[in-house]
């Protein structure tokens, strides 16, 4: 078997005092979509944040394509990033440009292409994902859906070795959200990417995933292809796949106890 | 007692850190400098959209501060018989003092709170973010072609505003007051000295130049990534340019002519 794409071993990360990642253990195998899934707040996206280097842990490892992205100089860290694309939740398009110069962005940044294959590859991309007619639009006159196809064709601009969508699916029109989900499987196997999705739509993302990752409370509770999941015994799994209100992830954030909390306002005099 | 001795000391620790990372950042927008000649068309759209959009408000305001000091100068000189003198002390207060003051205030209520809001905002919707994980670097792309286009801009808006200035004084002092035409040209003419007046008058403003688009890029990328965070930073380019430069001001002029 090959070595997997994205090692992560033993990692810790805190925000503050706060601890976000208590040692957890990931494989990104080559070549296939692993998702990342776990309910808000888990730091999924804080994740995709660290295999790209954005952020430092406090302690483990990250390794990309068997470099460790966190020990990697500045350069080499952004060589590496070429060949890494990221789909934002938000798409993060340049407000200043329209969508054909946003998808030819990192072609202009990188490359010294003239003109005509510019335009040329900016057209594949937009083809490849639906949106060739409308490339002289300003993304603002672009629907979310629309934004999120076009941030992936510059996403691929550069013919990258993997991609990570940060919640590829929130707040979709079922219409929208089926082209996305058919894109995502579609280009991985076209162009023969690795992906990273990071979500919370269990659906969507089980239908498309070949193996699946469960966080919650900083560690990795659960993994395994997704029918594994579907079966397996863990409380987590279950609780989380069929959307329960009550299990392993509690409800309540934590606190001191309710009547203790109510009768404490009559001591101090409403005081919060 | 201990509270408020706590609280003055987060105040500190605060300001200092803030301090070290603009800093940082200016050394890092510094080291971005080189690459931008090889892409002078970057540099000059910041240039325009920074310097030449300023423009207006500067030949506007130039134009009138000129006329003010023309009526009042002219008031106080008359009395000594002195009104002969009204183009060298026009010249004189507006490239010393009032030309790169006026415009540097100028300059941070118009290109600096637009640089800071553009910046931050690009920083809340993941722009800046997005750059760095395509393998461009945020300061180098977007924050360097700015910082250089505000330097360069300054002392240009700076000399622009001084010469609209001694132009409105003219129009008032000769046109309106009946100043002689020929002693208001030759005498500023005498009396303005290059090293003296014009040179030390771009050295305030080359200086207001970097300290008011320092502040403002970094105010920018330094803002809580929200809409609150954004206005709020807009608010404090503009109040920390200005005491910035006044505060500045007072220390140059100190230095370039206080000690004879």
């Amino acid at each position: 078997m090959t070595t997997p794409l994205v090692e992560i071993r033993d990692l810790h990360f805190a925000r503050g005092s706060r601890p976000i990642f208590d040692g957890i253990d990931l494989d990104i195998h080559r070549g296939k979509i692993t998702a990342i899934m776990g309910p808000s707040g888990t730091g999924k996206t804080t994740l995709l944040k660290l295999i790209g280097g954005q952020l430092r842990p406090q302690s483990g490892r990250v390794t990309v394509d068997g470099r460790n992205v966190h020990t990697l100089r500045h350069g080499e860290l952004y060589e590496l990033r070429k060949r890494m694309g990221m789909l934002f939740q938000s798409g993060a398009l340049l407000t200043d440009l329209d969508v054909y110069e946003n998808v030819a962005f990192p072609l202009r940044e990188h490359t010294d292409l003239p003109e005509p294959m510019i335009r040329d590859l900016v057209l594949m991309k937009l083809e490849a994902v639906g949106l060739r007619g409308a490339r002289n639009l300003m993304t603002n006159e672009l629907s979310g859906g629309m934004a999120r196809r076009v941030a992936l064709a510059r996403a691929i601009a550069l013919d990258p070795m993997m991609i990570m969508y940060d919640e590829p699916f929130t707040g979709q029109d079922p219409i929208s959200m089926g082209v996305l989900v058919k894109l995502i499987r579609s280009l991985n196997d076209a162009l023969g990417l690795t992906s990273i999705i990071v979500s919370h739509d269990v659906q969507e993302t089980a239908a498309i995933s070949d193996y699946i990752y469960l966080l919650s409370g900083g560690k990795v509770v659960a993994h395994g292809s997704p029918e594994e999941l579907e079966h397996s015994s863990s409380e987590w799994a279950q609780q989380f796949l069929q959307g329960l209100a009550d299990g392993p992830v509690p409800f309540h954030y934590r606190a001191v106890p309710y009547a203790d909390d109510l009768l404490a306002g009559r001591e101090t005099g409403g005081a919060r | 007692m201990l509270g408020r001795l706590q609280s003055l000391g987060h105040w500190a620790l605060g300001t200092f850190e803030r301090l070290g990372r603009a800093s940082t950042l200016l050394l890092s927008i510094l080291a971005g400098l080189p690459g931008l000649l090889l892409r002078p068309r970057l540099l000059i759209q910041q240039t325009f959209s920074i310097g030449v959009l300023s423009l207006l408000i500067i030949v506007v305001s130039g134009w009138f501060v000129g006329m003010v000091l023309g009526f009042q100068l002219y008031n106080t000189l008359v009395d000594f018989g002195a009104d002969a003198s009204l183009g060298p002390v026009i010249a004189l207060t507006l490239v010393r003092e009032l030309g790169p003051v006026v415009t540097a205030l100028l300059f941070a209520g118009r290109a600096g709170s637009a640089l800071t809001a553009e910046i931050g905002l690009m920083k809340a919707t993941e722009q800046l973010s997005g750059m760095e994980m395509m393998a461009v670097d945020p300061i180098k792309r977007v924050l360097a072609p700015r910082f250089l286009g505000g330097v360069i801009s300054m002392p240009l808006l700076a000399a622009i505003f001084s010469i609209v200035g001694v132009y409105g004084g003219y129009f008032v002092g000769v046109g309106l007051l009946g100043v002689d035409k020929g002693s208001y040209w030759a005498q500023m003419q005498s009396m303005v000295d290059f090293h003296d007046d014009v040179l030390n008058g771009i050295i305030k403003s080359v200086v207001f130049g970097v300290v008011a688009t320092w502040i403002a890029v970094f105010e920018g990328y330094d803002a809580v990534p929200t809409s609150e965070g954004v206005s709020r930073a807009t608010t404090r380019t503009v109040v920390h340019t200005s005491l910035a430069v006044l505060g500045l001001d007072f220390v140059l002029t100190a230095l370039m002519y206080g000690v004879s």
